[in-house]
């Protein structure tokens, strides 16, 4: 059910930059819709990124995230090649996995 | 209540006998847009269009892939930049989303009344949305190049023009009403003069766009809807002649400018 992730990861100088960009809603769960009725909160809660097998990131999201998250961050290492994954989890407990391979 | 505030802010404007636009004062919305750029949620939309492109559906369940958008069956590189255009098998001047609904029909059986009678983000217009984002995404940074030769594409241009400048509605306004000045604004967004070349082209070559302030992806057709709206006039039927007649103005004003799409919008 859930949307391919866009990620890009880029080896430069011994440091990789990763770029993810997730589909998701990320409901708040304060807004209401035109009949007046709570919107359920849908977002995500946890997000982890892979460097091969190796965790580089996790972190924990929240409703004041926006829409469509966008994430960006560096670690230390890897090279043309390398798996990177990212996952996130919701708070209804779907879950994405996507993969990319760095360049 | 942002409508509401929306009214009055033009409301307002009237009172000084012109919409509700300011100079444009320090106001770096360039420098935001181009962080924004390099997470542009409108790629997920373009992803899902191309997955779309190459899906079997419809009554027919076929896909897109020998759909014409003027060169050649299947081929959508670069095909944006030069629509509108006529087409001979349709007989008709059709903007993106028109030739995507006659494709759409003739190689899928999906009926256009569909998506004509249809509402925006949702049913067959939204997964037309995504279609849209992956054919112009496949003319980003092409240079707009608008055939405007043909005897009916003249027809269209003229009717454009004409449209632009034609006050209607509660307010007496035009397009031309708030798109006919430069270095003015409206909130947050700047108002392209869109009677000069350089004004019509950052118009018409940075929509469609992804809109963060409320997370849709909006089409031209989608665009030009809600100008209707701003100008307090009667709501154009999608994809009728005179959405294609502006389209074909601002387009050919635009000729020769680089295509931002999709582009990124507050
Ligand atoms: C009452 C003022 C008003 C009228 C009348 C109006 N517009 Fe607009 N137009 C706007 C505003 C405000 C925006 C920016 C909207 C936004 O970003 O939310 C806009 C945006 C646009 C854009 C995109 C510009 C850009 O650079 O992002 C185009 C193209 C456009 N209008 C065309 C038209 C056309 C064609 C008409 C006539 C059918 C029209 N407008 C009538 C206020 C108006």
């Amino acid at each position: 059910m859930a949307s391919p992730m866009r990620i890009r990861a880029a080896a430069k100088e011994g440091v990789t930059e990763v770029r993810v960009l997730m589909s998701h809603v990320m409901e708040t769960g304060q807004r209401k819709d035109s009949s007046g009725a709570l919107i359920p909160a849908h977002f995500i809660t946890e997000l982890t990124a892979k460097h091969n097998d190796k965790v580089v990131l996790s972190a924990e999201f929240g409703p004041s995230v926006s829409t469509n998250p966008y994430l960006a961050f560096k670690f230390n290492g890897g090279a043309k090649g390398d798996k990177v994954a990212v996952t996130w989890v919701d708070n209804k407990g779907e879950t994405r996995t996507d993969e990319v391979q760095v360049s | 209540m942002r409508k509401q505030l929306i009214a009055a802010a033009i409301g307002a404007g009237v009172a000084l006998a012109s919409p509700a636009v300011f100079a444009q004062q320090d106001l770096n919305f360039d420098e935001y847009r181009a962080m924004l750029e390099d997470g542009n949620p409108a790629e997920l939309y373009e992803m899902e269009g191309e997955e779309l492109w190459k899906t079997a559906r419809g009554p027919k369940n076929a896909t897109l892939e020998q759909c014409d958008l003027g060169l050649g069956p299947g081929v959508v590189q670069g095909a944006a930049a030069q629509l509108p255009r006529y087409f001979a098998d349709a007989d008709k001047v059709q903007d993106l989303e028109t030739r995507l609904m006659y494709c759409m029909e003739k190689q899928q059986g999906i009926d256009p009344a569909e998506i004509v009678n249809g509402k925006f983000l949702q049913g067959e217009r939204r997964q037309m949305a995504a279609l849209v984002a992956y054919v112009v995404g496949q003319s980003k940074g092409e240079k707009i190049a608008v055939d405007l030769s043909h005897p009916k594409m003249k027809e269209m241009y003229a009717l454009g023009e004409q449209a632009f400048y034609y006050r209607t509605g509660a307010m007496d306004f035009a397009c031309s009403s708030c798109h006919s000045q430069d270095g003015k604004r409206i909130r947050a967004t700047q108002l392209p003069n869109i009677t000069k070349p350089e004004g019509a082209a950052a118009g018409w070559g940075s929509w469609p766009a992804y809109r963060v302030s409320n997370s849709q992806f909006w089409t031209m057709q989608h665009r030009l809807w809600d100008c209707f709206r701003q100008q307090r006039t009667a709501e154009p039927i999608f994809a009728s002649d005179v959405t294609i007649a502006l389209s074909v103005f601002m387009a050919g004003k635009g000729n020769g400018a680089e295509a931002q799409w999709p582009g990124v919008k507050r």
